[in-house]
């Protein structure tokens, strides 16, 4: 599976090549970290212009009840995420998560009302999983339909709105997190305004055949320019965004994560349709009565970058371990290193200094509220 | 005497001393660099021992020691301008100076061509 021949590859791949990728293994597929322009450049330009990310690789898949009432397919998607389904208006979006048994997180993703079906994008790493989990859970009642003919684009950055415009101009009325379907290059797109950067920007599932003349399109506009994996990391990482696998997994609860945000009232204690999905009494009571470690932002007060996996102290002599990083690196914007991880509760808190151990040195770093930069939503 | 590793570090060495650096080969590979430390003077360090760290945005990495040695000097400038590594790897942006242990044993690294052949 290792072996490069394996690796798929997305409907943009000659495009990426045709523009200089160099081109990483990622998730199982042949993905641009960067192009001629660099990391910095790109990171730079998607937070001043717009960007233009290939994220085919994710699964796409459709939700559908076999009753005909979407409510029921909401229903059936509430028996595995902590999210309120039912209450998501036709044409809106919300971040949700897949739990285990014991809380843990299976997967982040992000549920779309269609209005008569749920359109559901999940991460690369997880898809296959993901889509056996919704069939094994709720394939009595939905039909779960993968679209593996359909590519995935996100164009993100206060540019984007604009770029975007000039092909369709109804999307610039679209809010966070609104979902049309909108005509470009004479194709039906889905087109969420979303996405992964911290920026203002829109997610267009578009069909394979029609992904490069998209592209193109785009790319071909004032201020658009194409963006790797490489700064699509570090603008996440600047965005306080989690990276499934990284920072939240199978060992991580919802309130550890400090998602709490993405569980509505209506599914927490109390709440009408409290509970109810899987590992429910964990994640409740993590929400309910907090919990032993947390997720957090971290600022290196040095220039040294603080990587993943770095081992977090109370002390400037790696005596007592209070934590680890899970995500680390440059922010490009924030012009310093930029982190986070989690660390014991009653070292949470925004201001505490703590300690980075980095080649055998104990670099103070600070917690710091997430994002690191303010974010250009369009709410 | 110009002299390279499998590493991609480049070595200028005149008399008993190497100024040494990273090739263009790994500058390119490496990307935009945002944060180099360098060792202290005085220093000493087996070959292949990572006496330097470049890190991009994305990943550190080690720039290790060519020869036995000595750092005699370091080059402050990349560690206050890291975008310096990218622009001139061969020049203005060399890491340290080296004195070595043993200057006959520079003999046994890769020429120009024999990396150029490597890299090819």
């Amino acid at each position: 599976m290792s072996a490069e021949t394996d690796l798929k590859k997305t409907p943009l791949h000659a495009l990426h090549l045709e523009l200089g990728a160099r081109m990483v293994p990622f998730a199982g597929h042949d993905m641009p970290v960067q192009y001629p322009a660099g990391v910095l450049k790109e990171h730079i330009h998607t937070r001043t212009a717009a960007g233009l990310f290939d994220v085919s690789h994710m699964g796409q898949v459709i939700v559908k009840a076999k009753s005909g009432d979407n409510a029921d397919a909401a229903r059936a998607l509430e028996t595995l995420v902590p999210v309120d389904v039912l209450g998501l208006a036709p044409g809106r979006q919300r971040y949700a998560l897949f739990t285990n048994e014991t809380g843990g997180i299976l997967d982040d993703l992000m549920i779309v009302n269609r209005g008569d079906h749920f359109f559901v994008v999940v991460n690369a790493a997880c898809k296959d999983a993901d889509f056996a989990h919704l069939e094994k859970h709720i394939g009595d009642t939905c039909t779960v339909t993968p679209l593996p003919e359909r590519a995935l684009v996100a164009l993100q950055g206060p540019k984007a709105e604009a770029a975007l415009a000039s092909l369709a101009p109804e999307t610039a009325a679209m809010k966070f997190m609104d979902v049309a379907t909108v005509s470009l290059v004479g194709t039906d797109c889905i087109v969420s305004r979303s996405g992964y950067s911290g920026e203002d920007g829109y997610e267009i599932s578009v069909p394979n055949d029609k992904a490069e003349a998209l592209a193109r399109a785009l790319l071909a506009i004032d201020g658009v320019m194409p963006i790797g994996l490489g700064a699509r990391d570090s603008l996440r990482l600047e965005a306080g965004l989690c990276l499934y696998g990284n920072d939240i997994d199978t060992t991580t609860t919802p309130a550890e994560a400090a998602l709490n945000w993405a569980i509505q009232k209506v599914r927490r204690t109390g709440g009408a349709r409290a509970g109810g999905f899987p590992g429910a009494d964990v994640v409740l009571k993590g929400l309910d009565e907090g919990v032993s470690r947390l997720r957090v932002g971290l600022k290196p007060e040095g220039k040294a970058p603080v990587r993943g996996h770095t081992a977090l102290f109370a002390d400037d002599a790696g005596t007592q371990k209070v934590g680890e990083v899970t995500s680390g690196g440059f922010g490009p914007t924030v012009e310093g290193p930029v982190a986070m991880g989690y660390v014991a509760s009653e070292f949470a808190a925004t201001g505490t200094t703590i300690y980075a151990e980095v080649r055998g040195k104990y670099l103070p770093v600070t917690i710091s509220a997430l994002p690191f930069i303010t974010p250009g939503y369009k709410r | 005497m110009l002299k390279f590793t499998e590493e991609h570090e480049w070595l200028l060495v005149e008399g008993d001393v190497a100024t040494v650096g990273i090739t263009a080969h790994a500058s390119e590979q490496l990307g935009d660099l945002v944060f180099v430390e360098l060792p202290e003077e005085g220093a000493t360090f087996a070959k292949g021992a990572a006496a330097a760290t470049v890190e991009s945005v994305k990943a550190a990495s080690e720039v290790y020691c060519p020869l036995d040695g000595e750092i005699v000097e370091v080059n402050q400038a990349i560690v206050d301008d890291p975008s310096l590594v990218g622009s001139d790897p061969e020049g203005a942006a060399w890491f340290f100076k080296l004195k070595l242990a043993n200057p006959a044993d520079a003999a046994a690294l890769l020429d120009k061509a024999a990396y150029e052949a490597l890299i090819a």
